[in-house]
């Protein structure tokens, strides 16, 4: 009779890293319904599309790089779902495509694959998009649209408000009846799906909280100084992509801070790049970058917010 | 009230079924097999050849060095073999094996102490003379890390000891031991604690018990209401503290109870503080007052494995096969056999191993709880970070470990890792990751 000899401890919480990406797949469920709805088959091909390009990207590349990473992480399906997401409605199908193998190869594997990417894989499709395919990219559709004879284009609330003064009703923003990427509209779903994951502590609560609230709090301070310029801080946080970004995108494990001061840091300084980017760039919409440019930062962030050792001197 | 705890930490299951069982004493071996190293320290030098008649009590190893424990032989006979023998950490050790006779002579250092001398004797000790007791009982911490007890009553001369620490967490899932001791030698417990302090110049006692063992707190509370503690002006106290893994760590439980933090690479003495298990408290008095040499433990048989679980008083050196035996053997789909806790205990290749001193557990876990899980990269979700008791970044540990980048290692903190294994627990990735760091810190020993 032989006996198992492994390492301590015998005991193991029974979470796996493939049950953590259902969960987040799980939480996505309702904003990705909606979008359809919102948007029909289009967006259904999108997500579709983006998806299964994404998780074939991966395998192929785990196949090519002989890596012995198992396949079923199910981090690619995220990535695929994200970036359709995270696109207009009317974006042509073959575009994203390339954008959904962009993010795999250049976003992901290139760096090392699951767990070493710097990036999040999705934004750095999505940036690419943005660069390759401008007029697309910033070419919307008002919801159910595809009900009518012609597709009515429309601006987005946060381009409209830039590029016009003009706003939102907050319920609109709220249950997504605007014109948007497919998923980012309805603020209600994403934050359902986002207090999910905080309910099965898949997610930090530090970063969506530190985020939406200096972009509440720093936005605030605009608009109580020039509220006729500048939206308010209701508006800051359900218009675009911030419910996306705040809940699935910025708390991407891999990309985001592992100290606890780190996590405050990363989500107070993404907030503030996105208010600076939305008030004062020429861009309506500045999640993304708020985004990639403090995942480039993490590896800083890590280093220097070290936690104190106990019994280290104080 | 909020309990008293430590930061971070987890919440396992705690499995502790065999917590209403009273303690039995275990079948008399045929035969034992002592290894000559029990204990932190130097390994001993046998004090007997093979032929020798020893009788039970009697001392078969000692070692010259401070930082060591004598051995005794657990049952009276003839010794059989002197070699290298398997002992359950896993490598082989120079052991004694003595076959058993039918005689029961007890060697007693001082066999001849009557009821009243017995009394007369605890009072009026000198701490140079409990310290000498407790060394030639081979007396060590039986809480699991096998420290030399009179090594720790021997606090240098620099260091003023105030608090004597009685660790009766017992956090590790499963264990009940250190439970029973306390609901069954409530007394014993408390005299132990009292020479402790009387032998390293303390002035109180707290006894740290984790609130799951609510019963033991109350009899603790009720026997200290009993009793006149003269040796003790600043009083003895139970600290109820929260039930959370590792609370029985050394620096958890002296952060918890005292609010005091042991500097990094020092020890409890450092902060004024002596920290003793319950069941070491216990060994001590019988040492002191019954002359009784460290010849027995009480260990938990339990898991899945085994089909009558139960809480053992066990002479040193029988073999885990005997003592599984008397627990209805292991179940058909037994698969791990563990020495200690589920937490940090080690693995057995056989149960043709004998019960050492830091025997506090025999767990055996059936194939359906040992979970062999798909190993990922480290996805960074930083819940090692949130739940190190230590503070450690572990996932950065184990990448500096792996990667033999050893000055790395140190200089983020691997030798402060007191390797309770709560980052292994929770990676979702399954990482070994204390595994990792214990191999970057025995390299280092080794390279030193």
């Amino acid at each position: 009779m032989s006996y198992l000899i492994s390492h301590a401890p015998h005991i193991r919480e029974q979470r796996t890293v493939p049950d953590l990406m259902k969960a987040v797949m799980l939480a996505l469920l309702p904003a990705t319904i909606a979008g359809v709805i919102f948007f029909g088959l289009q967006a259904l091909a999108l997500i579709i599309v983006c998806t299964l390009t994404a998780v074939i990207t991966e395998i192929v590349c785990l196949k090519l790089m002989k890596s012995t990473v198992p396949v079923n992480g199910g981090g690619a399906a995220i990535t695929g779902l994200l970036l359709a997401l995270c696109l207009p409605p009317s974006f042509p199908v073959i575009f994203a495509i390339i954008g959904s193998i962009f993010a795999i190869v250049i976003g992901k594997q290139l760096f090392g694959g699951l767990g070493y990417n710097i990036f999040n894989p999705a934004l750095v499709g999505r940036a690419f998009l943005a660069a390759a395919f401008p007029v697309h990219m910033t070419t919307w559709v008002m919801p159910f649209a595809y009900r009518g004879v012609e597709a009515i284009s429309s601006a987005t609330p946060l381009a409209a408000m830039k590029f016009s003064q003009q706003s939102t009703s907050s319920l609109s923003l709220l249950f997504g009846n605007v014109g948007g990427c497919i998923g980012e509209t309805s603020a209600l779903l994403l934050l359902l799906g986002g207090i999910y994951l905080l309910w099965k502590k898949v997610i930090n609560w530090q970063i969506p909280v530190s985020y939406l609230g200096t972009v509440a709090v720093f936005g605030g301070v605009f608009w109580l100084v020039n509220p006729a310029q500048f939206p308010s801080p209701i508006f800051q946080l359900l218009a675009g992509g911030l419910m996306l970004g705040a809940w699935f995108m910025l708390t991407d494990l891999v990309t985001s801070p592992i100290t606890k001061k780190g996590l405050w840091i990363f989500g107070v300084g993404a907030g503030l790049l996105v208010v600076i980017i939305r008030l004062f760039s020429g861009l309506p919409e500045g999640v993304m970058y708020s985004i990639l440019i403090m995942n480039a930062v993490v590896p800083l962030i890590n280093r220097y917010t070290r936690p104190r050792i106990l019994g280290q001197k104080k | 009230m909020k309990l008293k705890t430590f930061a971070q930490g987890i919440h396992p299951p705690y499995n502790k079924k065999t917590v209403n069982l009273s303690i039995e004493e275990a079948v008399y071996p045929h035969n034992v097999i002592i290894p000559l190293h029990q204990h932190t320290g130097a390994t001993c030098e046998p004090l007997v050849k093979v032929g020798d008649e020893v009788v039970e009590g009697q001392k078969i190893g000692d070692s010259a060095k401070f930082i060591s424990a004598a051995v005794h032989a657990s049952i009276s006979g003839k010794v059989t073999k002197i070699e290298k023998m398997l002992h359950p950490c896993g490598v082989e050790v120079l052991s004694v094996v003595i076959e058993g006779s039918n005689s029961s002579t007890v060697v007693q250092r001082d066999s001849s102490a009557g009821e009243e001398k017995k009394n007369k004797t605890v009072d009026g000790l000198s701490p140079e003379e409990i310290r000498q007791i407790v060394k030639e009982a081979g007396i060590v911490g039986l809480g699991g890390a096998a420290f030399p007890a009179h090594v720790k009553l021997s606090p240098p001369k620099d260091k003023k000891i105030d608090t004597i620490l009685v660790n009766g967490c017992e956090c590790e899932p499963y264990i009940t031991a250190d439970h029973r001791i306390m609901l069954e030698r409530t007394a014993d417990l408390l005299v132990g604690a009292e020479l402790v302090a009387k032998a390293t110049g303390a002035t109180r006692v707290l006894v740290g018990v984790e609130d799951n063992k609510h019963d033991a707190v109350l009899q603790l509370k009720t026997e200290i209401r009993k009793r006149h503690f003269t040796n003790l002006p600043d009083g003895i106290e139970v600290v109820t503290l929260e039930t959370k893994y590792p609370q029985g760590g050394e620096k958890m439980l002296i952060k918890a109870v005292l609010n005091r933090e042991v500097p990094s690479r020092g020890l409890p003495l450092d902060v004024g503080v002596v920290v003793v298990n319950v069941g070491t408290a216990v060994a001590i008095t019988e040492a002191v007052r019954d002359g009784k040499s460290l010849i027995k433990r009480v260990v938990t048989i339990t898991g899945s494995g085994i089909k009558e679980p139960k809480n053992l008083l066990v002479r040193i050196g029988t073999s885990f096969k005997d003592i599984v035996e008397q627990c209805g053997g292991l179940t058909a789909d037994a698969y791990k056999i563990v020495m200690g806790g589920p937490m940090m205990g080690a693995p057995q290749l056989s149960l043709e191993v004998p019960v050492v001193k830091a025997t506090s557990c025999i767990l055996v876990l059936s194939k359906s709880e040992v979970k062999e899980d798909q190993i990922f990269p480290c996805v960074k979700c930083g819940r090692c970070v949130d739940h190190c008791p230590m503070s450690l970044l572990p996932t950065r540990l184990a990448a500096y470990a792996n990667n033999a980048n050893y000055s790395e290692f140190e200089e983020w903190g691997g030798q402060d890792c007191i390797e309770c294994g709560c980052c292994t627990y929770v990676c979702p990735a399954k990482i070994p990751i204390v595994h990792w760091v214990k191999l970057a810190k025995l390299k280092l020993r080794q390279m030193k």
